[in-house]
Formats: C-alpha cells, structure tokens, sequence
C-alpha cells in the first residue's frame, strides 16, 4: 500500500488531465489569493513602511543584507528558529517538513504516474509527520487551549487554515488506504478529500495560509532592523559590553557568570 | 497606563496571560493574539512587557502625563540576569538603564527557610525586616550610600 501511487489508480475513474489541471488551478489560486491577501491587509505597505524608518542608526551594506537574509532562511525559516516554545517549534517543523513532502509527491505522483515508488513512501511519511505536528499543536499546544483553557473543540475563523489541512490529508491517507483495500468507500472519502483541499488552497484570502510567505519577511526585517540600529525602538545596552559591566548599577554582577541560565523561562506558562 | 499588544509581532505563546498578576491579559478569540481585555485595571506592573519573548507588548501612556512621542522600552534579559531600560523624552532625550535582576545563577540560591534558625525575640521586636540588615549591607561596613561609592547626588532636573 506505501509503495503504491494512489492516483495512478485513481486514473481508470478520473482523467490524468483532470487530476493535472486541477492541481495547476490549486497553485494559481495560492499565488492569487496571496497577492490578494498582501493588498487588502495591507502587509506589504507596513513592511516597507517600517523597512524605511527615520531613526535608523546606520545603514545595512548589500553583503550584510545578504547575511541576513541566509540567516533568516537557516535559522527562522527553515528551523523556525522564531518559536519561543519548544513543543510549538517541533510541531510547526513537523507540519511544515510534512507538508512540503506531501504537497511535493503529490504534484510528483500526478504528473507522472510512473514515478518511483520513492514519492508514494515520501507522500506517506509526510502526510504522517503533518498529521503527528498538526494535531499534537490543535488538540494541546494551541494558545486557547493550554493558556486559555478553552476546548478543545472549540472552532473559529482563525481555524480555517489548520482545520483544512488537517482535514485535506487525513482524507487523503483514509481515501489511499481505502482505495488499497478495494473498499467503495474510497470515492466518498476521495470527494471529501477534495472539497478540503480545495478549501485549503482557494481560502488563502480568510486563512493563515499566506503565513508562509509574510513570516519569513517579517522575520527578515526585524533582523534588519537589529542590524540598523532601531530594534524596535528597544533598549541596546547588553552586559557583553565591558563598558556596560563597569557601570556602577551593575556592581553587583561585576563577577558573576555571563550565563545565568534561565528564570521564569525554566517552566512553561500554565495559566489556569 | 495600560498595556497593549503588537498584533504583528505577538506570536500567541500565552506568556502574558500566565504572567498577568490582574488576569486581563488574555487571547483574542477571533485572531489568537494576546490582548489587554480590560486597560482600566491594568496595575502598569510590566510583567508582560518584561516577559513577553517578541517584545509584542508596549504601555500606553495617558496623554496628559506621557504625551506624544515618549517611550519607555523594556528588555529583560535572563540569561545575562539584566534589565535594560530605554526612556525616550518627547524633546528627543534618550536615557538608557542598566540593573541587575538576580545576582547568582538561576534556581541555584533558593533560601531553605526549613533549615534557617527561628528569629529571636530582639529580631521579632525589632523594625527591620527578615534579612533586611543583610540585603542592605549592613553586616558589610555599614549602609553602602553614594558617598560610600563615590558619587554625588546632583539636585533638580537635569539632562
């Protein structure tokens, strides 16, 4: 069954150029729907608009932009180095990892039923990390849930984006496992599968798909802006600065270590 | 002055709303972002500006006492056991603070009261408080003063 390209079967009952348009629609609708989502929030205008303030300290070179930008992609991107909670972060690299495999061997799989069994494995794996990630974070780690002591099953428009994914590849993986076992249920759970996804992708403009590209942008800026000098209009003065270390407020640490580990920090927030 | 929240930066880790000594800090429902859902009892304790780990939350100030432009930033910093504070004057002044927030390695110097000798009558009667002579520095050449340090106090407003 895991080595098995489940639209490759699905093709006696739906044309491959069906299965293929509907995907390119999927993609154009994302890219659409982003667009759309930047102009009417407005992202992109606060973006540029706080990429220019007037209190910057110095100027950021090309090279050091280009730094910056590696640093972004390594550190919040690709380790989404920008979650201060640690379960959060596993879940969202297991849902993010997930997703790219999933997304990747299905568009692999539908354009070319022929495709090593490898993708069939991938699509698998991947659909199993989103699933561990996505519903490890709905039904225990949402805020809601372990700050607000809300529900868990609760639902709400914020909801939108994980819901459908959530929804999108759990269909999938029932819908290929029925269809493996020759089941006439696989249709049913295949149109359902389908009405999720397409929920997913058509509804970027209401969801928090479009995370995926103004997160990593935001994080590329508040970089820059600790490059510059305006950190937010924060306070800059550190103990790594043995200027600082002599100021006579700071008598009392003059010998201490410079890691003190970590304070409220060592406990989770358990609020209620 | 109360707080508020920086949609764009709150990441919703609810740090605020276990930190939040009055309860009022607490997760939108619509866009799970934190939020001050009652600013006239907020106590301008700061305990959620200090302990919110994206700096999302920033005071307002009433606009006849902190009018147009001013800003107080906070940034607590454990790991190196400090906080710093930035002040900003609506002329333009900048000042910038530097405190210690713990002297030792965190967890590492937790007092055991168990084990601490029950206070006498003359302490019980007396007006200083528990440890009070030690954290002044009493039992250590006596009360460390400015002049003690070497500084002076200057008198008025000055820049």
């Amino acid at each position: 069954m895991f080595a098995i390209n489940p639209f490759a079967a699905l093709a006696a009952s739906i044309s491959p150029g069906v299965m293929q348009a509907y995907v390119v629609v999927m993609i154009v609708l994302v890219a659409a729907g982003t667009l759309f989502d930047i102009i009417h929030k407005g992202s992109a205008k606060y973006f540029f608009s706080s990429w220019r303030k007037p209190q910057k300290k110095k100027e950021v070179g090309a090279g050091e932009l280009v730094a910056i930008g590696v640093k972004t992609a390594v550190v919040d991107v690709l380790a989404s180095g920008e979650f201060c909670n640690a379960k959060r972060r596993v879940a969202h690299l297991l849902t993010m990892y997930g997703f790219v495999l999933h997304v990747v061997a299905t568009v692999v799989m539908v354009f070319d039923f022929s495709a090593d069994s490898m993708w069939a494995h991938l699509w698998w794996i991947g659909g199993l990390m989103l699933l561990a990630g996505g519903y490890w974070f709905w039904f225990f780690i949402r805020v809601d849930v372990a700050a607000e002591g809300s529900s868990r099953f609760r639902v709400m428009h914020a909801d939108l984006f994980i819901l459908s994914l959530l929804a999108s590849v759990t269909l999938a993986l029932i819908w290929a496992w029925l269809q493996a076992r020759g089941s006439g249920a696989a249709m049913i759970v295949f149109a359902l599968y389908v009405i999720a996804t397409t929920v997913l992708f058509a509804g970027v403009p209401w969801s928090k798909f479009a995370h995926m590209f103004f997160k990593p942008a935001a994080a590329f800026e508040k970089r820059v802006s600790e490059a510059n000098g305006t950190v937010q209009n924060l306070p800059t003065l550190t103990r790594d600065d043995p200027e600082q270390r002599e100021r006579h407020s700071m008598e009392l640490l003059r010998d201490a270590p410079m890691d003190m580990g970590l304070g409220i920090k060592r406990e989770a927030p358990r609020h209620y | 002055m109360p707080t508020f929240v920086y949609m764009t930066r709150c990441d919703g880790c609810g740090h605020c709303v276990d930190i939040c000594p009055s309860d009022i800090m607490h997760i939108d429902k619509t866009y799970r972002r934190a939020y001050n859902i009652e600013p006239s009892m907020c106590w301008e304790c700061y305990s959620c500006v200090k302990a919110c780990p994206q700096n999302a939350i920033d005071m307002r100030g009433y606009a006849d006492f902190a009018p147009l432009g001013h800003s107080v930033r906070v940034q607590r910093d454990e790991q190196k056991g400090t906080i710093a504070w930035k002040i900003k004057f609506r002329n333009g002044t900048e000042k910038n603070f530097l405190s210690p927030i713990t002297t030792k390695p965190w967890g590492q110097a937790i007092p055991k009261l168990a084990d601490v000798p029950a206070p006498s009558k003359e302490m019980r009667d007396s007006q200083l408080l528990y440890n009070e002579p030690k954290w002044i520095r009493m039992d250590d050449g006596g009360l460390h003063t400015l002049e003690a340090a070497g500084l002076t106090l200057k008198k008025g407003v000055y820049y």
